[in-house]
């Protein structure tokens, strides 16, 4: 039970941290139809951006400063690289933000060296909060939480409160209409650029001390981004945020359950032997596949849902 | 008010608009007509800036073509799609509201005179406007575009697929907007409403404008009917 209770927490930081990444992500894929590799360069900049500045001003000014710099850099990316090459069609926006994901690396690489950098939670949030049967949980995953919480509550409240939240959520499915009303729609472009990229930031500040501030960090987290991104559907925040909390659950989970499929077929009364025809396979605990299992959803849902989990449209 | 001279469009490679014509007064109601595929949806997007447009387009002396949507708009076209694209997650109000280019910003119509207009939109002001039947769609993405205070609005097919019950509305909303002085391009496959409203009408055929005159010329030109219109 104790368990469960702490792995459910998290893996729930770690969804509400995937979200605070694909969330982002999201909007730009919809709006744009831009699948932006340097996206995860973000979420690494922010950690990187914070560790620096966390050197001289603290960790609380970085929280505020290393993703507004995100947002500056996400509005300069767009509005005089994306806009140029967007009109020679998506294979160049592609390999344009691929580039760019290499670039900011070897960036990151040359700035700050090859190996992590000693990014650390701050101290005042260093202590176990409480602890169940002797495992603890973290104040810091609770800041994180709280920090995810209430960025959930603003983009919702920014999207569905506001005019301009109004013409990014039209824009999401009919941006050519969003336009011939009057809406100047590249520019609601830059602004939810700036501010998915941001976002990224934000959860790279808080998430870069959690895990490992390191330059591999962005193609290590880019792929469940998007696996979350395409699972949860275009243009859907909320699939998003429900493949987000899923992921996370999921592969917390698949840390702490130490059991294979011979296991659950022992329970069936089905006993697996080594002579059994794929037992190699059926043993193979489920630490041991929890990356996997992500991507195995992935594929599921494409062939059942090809739209994703909520997706409004097709990619 | 509006003068298009030599207007090109294409798709790729193919050439939809081979050098189309036309002009509207200040006021008046035009009508666009002519079969599925002879261009007609491109003429109203290329003078809206949404398919880019090769040619002369003035709207009040000044040239717009090779300006972006959301710039033509702020001149004072609107523009209501045939395929209607209400915003469906959006309240039948926001997608009003989006039709206003500043926020609270007013000029001929405001909310209650949609809501006057069209009694349905106004008990469901707070439904998304993806739960709408068709015929309030169409009426919605109209009064949307009207809520920007236009001066000239294109309108794209609008009693297509409409019930003659709602056609009627359709017909009733496009005297209320001549009504206001505002001027309308009305698109049109059919000719029930086009031939009692319009002032003058088009019919296009493979790209280009192959009849101007009134409705009266148009009733007693039977050739032009047969050859470009009768399906």
């Amino acid at each position: 039970m104790e368990v469960f209770l702490v792995s459910l927490l998290n893996g729930l930081v770690y969804g509400m941290l995937l979200f605070m990444l694909s969330s982002g992500l999201t909007l730009i894929f919809s709006m744009m139809g831009v699948l932006n590799f340097a996206h995860a360069s973000a979420y690494m900049l922010g950690a990187y951006f914070a560790f620096t500045i966390s050197l001289y001003v603290g960790f609380w000014p970085a929280l505020i400063l290393a993703p507004l710099l995100c947002g500056l850099i996400g509005a300069a990316i767009e509005m005089y690289g994306l806009r140029r090459v967007h009109k020679n069609g998506h294979i160049a926006e592609l390999l344009f933000t691929f580039g760019l994901a290499l670039i900011i690396e070897k960036c990151v690489q040359m700035t700050w060296g090859l190996v992590a950098v000693p990014y650390r939670v701050p101290a005042g949030l260093d202590f176990p909060l409480f602890s169940v049967y002797g495992t603890n949980f973290h104040a810091y995953r609770a800041f994180m939480l709280l920090i995810s919480a209430l960025m959930f509550v603003s983009i919702w409240l920014a999207l569905t409160r506001t005019r301009v939240g109004l013409i990014i959520q039209a824009s999401l499915t009919h941006p050519e209409m969003v336009g011939a009303l009057g809406h100047n729609v590249p520019r609601v472009f830059t602004l939810v650029f700036a501010g998915g990229t941001a976002l990224a930031g934000l959860a790279g500040v808080i998430g870069g001390n959690y895990q490992v501030t390191e330059p591999s960090m962005a193609f290590a987290m880019g792929p469940i981004v998007f696996v979350v991104v395409v699972f949860g559907g275009l243009g859907s925040l909320t699939g998003c945020f429900i493949a987000s909390l899923l992921m996370g659950l999921i592969q917390t989970f698949a840390i702490v359950l130490d059991y294979s499929l011979a296991d659950l077929l022992k329970q069936l009364g089905i006993t697996i032997t080594s002579s059994t025809p794929f037992a190699e396979v059926l043993s193979v605990p489920l630490p041991r596949i929890g990356a996997l299992l992500p991507y195995i959803l992935l594929v599921l849902i494409l062939l059942v849902k090809p739209r994703g989990l909520m997706g409004t449209r097709d990619t | 008010m509006l003068e298009v001279r030599d207007l090109h469009a294409y798709y790729g490679k193919s050439h939809i608009l081979q050098g189309v014509d036309l002009r509207i007064g200040e006021g008046e109601i035009v009508s666009l007509l002519g079969r599925n595929g002879v261009g007609r949806s491109t003429t109203c997007k290329a003078i809206m800036g949404l398919v880019p447009p090769q040619g002369s387009i003035t709207f009040k002396g000044r040239a717009i073509s090779g300006l972006r949507a959301d710039q033509i708009a702020h001149a004072g076209i609107g523009y209501v799609p045939e395929d209607r694209q209400v915003f469906p997650t959006l309240t039948v109000r926001q997608n009003l509201e989006l039709g206003l280019k500043r926020s609270a910003t007013f000029g001929r119509w405001t909310f209650d005179d949609m809501f006057r207009l069209f009694p349905n939109l106004g008990e469901r002001r707070d439904n998304p406007a993806g739960v709408l039947s068709g015929g309030e769609q169409q009426m919605l993405t109209m009064c949307r575009t009207l809520m920007g205070d236009p001066d000239l609005v294109i309108i794209d097919e609008p009693t297509e697929g409409l019930a003659p019950k709602l056609v009627e509305q359709v017909a009733r909303l496009l005297d209320e907007i001549a009504n206001r002085g505002v001027a309308i391009l009305l698109v049109e496959q059919k000719l029930t409403i086009a031939l009692k409203i319009s002032r003058r009408l088009y019919v296009m055929g493979h790209g280009h404008i192959v009849f101007e005159g009134t409705p009266a010329e148009l009733s007693a030109n039977a050739a032009v009917r047969k050859e470009w219109l009768e399906v």
